[in-house]
């Protein structure tokens, strides 16, 4: 209750603080910018820290996790966000990245595929082009259809760092959203794609990755292999505006762990 | 009373000029716009190397920014779509125009203004569900999101540009033409064929030129059917990407020479809207000459 409090102090004072200096006008706002996959976490996020705070406007700009950095270094957003961790060249131009959850990605099939169980290896061959049938994998006698996001996509970086095939993928189809990576896969009983865990919907089966059941609890533990982190990213020698700082501490300090929960990943303080 | 009228008519002249200023200048930003920002990753890339590379690897460790793929993906596709849009179109308005019952031709002309106002996503969409995996089906191969897809969506969505232009060039056809050949003893087809499709060639080739013009520009519904990696469009069963969808689909992640060179493939493919825009002036004022 009284973290409630000091947070509603706090954003009163900013607000107060805009009412003053016009000029300062990043005050009683919190703008975010960049990830699309984190859309759904951060939404959430964003609503309810507007519910308890009356009169701080947040807002989210679904840019990309590369666009969504490099705008927190040129001081366009007050958080970034990415769902990969920082290279360290970014590290270098005095960011910092603070996880606020982890992000399983599912490998999916048709429903009609028999095929259960892959290896980190075999997924990796599987979209190198070493393994073009599924036969190979126990499946069907039918050539595999790879496919993927497009170049820029957190998902695809995520995927293709945890599997090592960055720029080696052969994909069939390259397609702009989550929803139409799975729409295709569960048109087409030959596809396999990859999607965020929270996403997942039954119109299309994921694949155990080396005998592990992607869920919630397998990504938490660390057993489920091909996961990514949500990062917050700030600048490291810029302190936040006190609304965005309210913010972060909301989101990084356990408190709102039920609605990160809820939006399908997994907190990670 | 005189002053009064001519100081009115002076406003009225003002705004309207103001308003057609308004689109003008809206065509000069936009181009200027474009070439601004296209040219310098052309320049970092070299001119040939980008028309005529026909690797893409945008995001690469080592970045390859050739565009060949999508400039023959875009011809080749608008090209199928006209293969199969054109006689289709052509043959429907000729019916609508000469042959079609009153009441026959009033549901049909209002199905295909429906058809013209359906959103491109809607086409996608369909697609993307129906057509890729017909076509996967049809012709048993692993996958149904490919060119051929692509140029069957494109087909259809100029219908209607296509259907309609003809329907006014053979309409605009003068019936004493008709009537003289009809009272020469023609049959109704072959004065169709022989005197009004000829009479109103020039306006039937803007057709064309017109739907030529919708297919090469569409980029949302062919995004969700060509399948949109970039390779070579070596067959119709090919996972190809357009120019319009090259530059829509990585547009919203790309930061650098990547986005630079996405403003470079636009400008390529504003040329080719240009150009043409050029032909289709060149049959519009051929028209009017005859």
């Amino acid at each position: 209750m009284k973290k409630v409090v000091s947070i509603a102090l706090i954003a009163a004072l900013a607000l107060s603080l805009a009412a003053c200096s016009q000029s300062d006008s990043l005050a009683g706002s919190v703008a975010t910018d960049g990830s699309t996959s984190m859309e759904k976490v951060i939404g959430a996020l964003g609503e309810s820290f507007m519910e308890q705070n009356d009169g701080v406007n947040f807002t989210y700009n679904p840019t990309g996790s590369s666009a969504g950095i490099s705008a927190v270094l040129e001081g366009r957003c007050d958080i970034g966000l990415s769902s990969r961790a920082l290279k360290a060249e970014e590290e270098s131009q005095g960011l910092v990245g603070t996880v606020l959850a982890y992000d399983g990605i599912a490998m999916i099939v048709n429903p009609e595929n028999t095929v259960e169980d892959m290896t980190l290896e075999q997924i990796a061959a599987v979209y190198t082009g070493e393994i073009t049938n599924w036969s190979e994998l126990g499946g069907a006698d039918s050539e595999i259809v790879l496919i993927g996001r497009e170049a820029g996509s957190g998902t695809r970086g995520g995927f293709e760092e945890i599997t090592g095939t960055e720029d080696q993928c052969q994909y069939r189809q390259e397609l702009t959203s989550t929803g139409d990576v799975i729409t295709a896969v569960a048109q087409n009983p030959n596809a396999i794609g990859y999607a965020s865990l929270a996403s997942v919907k039954d119109t299309v089966k994921a694949v155990k990755v080396e005998g592990v059941t992607p869920s919630e609890e397998t990504v938490k533990d660390g057993s489920y292999l091909i996961q990514r982190p949500f990062v917050l990213v700030t600048k490291a020698d810029t302190a936040l505006s006190e609304t965005a700082q309210a913010f972060f501490d909301y989101a990084t300090k356990g408190e709102a762990n039920e609605i990160i929960a809820s939006a399908g990943v997994v907190p990670a303080n | 009373m005189k002053t009064k009228n001519n100081l009115f008519e002076n406003f009225v002249h003002g705004v309207f000029l103001i308003l057609g200023l308004i689109t003008v200048g809206c065509v000069l930003l936009i181009s200027i716009y474009l070439i601004v920002s296209g040219i310098p990753a052309i320049r970092e890339i070299g001119l040939i190397e980008f028309l005529f590379g026909t690797e893409w690897a945008s995001t690469a460790a080592e970045p390859k920014y050739g565009i060949l793929p999508f400039i023959l993906t875009s011809v080749y596709g608008t090209g199928g779509a006209i293969l199969i849009g054109v006689p289709v179109g052509f043959l429907t308005a000729v019916y609508l125009a000469k042959i079609a019952p009153k009441r026959v031709k009033q549901v049909i002309e209002q199905a295909v203004s429906l058809l013209a106002g359906i959103p491109s996503v809607v086409y996608g969409l369909v697609g993307m569900m129906v057509l890729v995996p017909g076509v996967r089906k049809l012709f048993n191969i692993p996958d149904g999101a490919s060119l051929l897809s692509a140029i069957i969506v494109l087909a259809v969505m100029i219908l209607p540009s296509i259907i309609k232009m003809s329907i006014t060039a053979l309409e605009a056809v003068p019936k004493e033409y008709e009537d003289a050949s009809l009272a020469l003893g023609a049959t109704p087809e072959e004065t169709y064929f022989r005197v009004s499709v000829p009479a109103a060639k020039s306006g039937i080739a803007a057709a064309v030129v017109m739907g030529v013009g919708r297919a090469i520009g569409e980029a949302m519904a062919v995004m969700m059917v060509a399948g949109n990696a970039p390779n070579m469009p070596d067959s119709l069963f090919q996972s190809v990407r357009f120019l319009t969808t090259a530059v829509a689909s990585e547009m919203s992640y790309s930061s650098g020479l990547q986005k630079q060179a996405l403003f470079s493939i636009a400008l390529v493919l504003f040329l080719f809207i240009m150009l043409i825009n050029a032909a289709l002036n060149f049959f519009l004022k051929g028209e009017k000459k005859s």
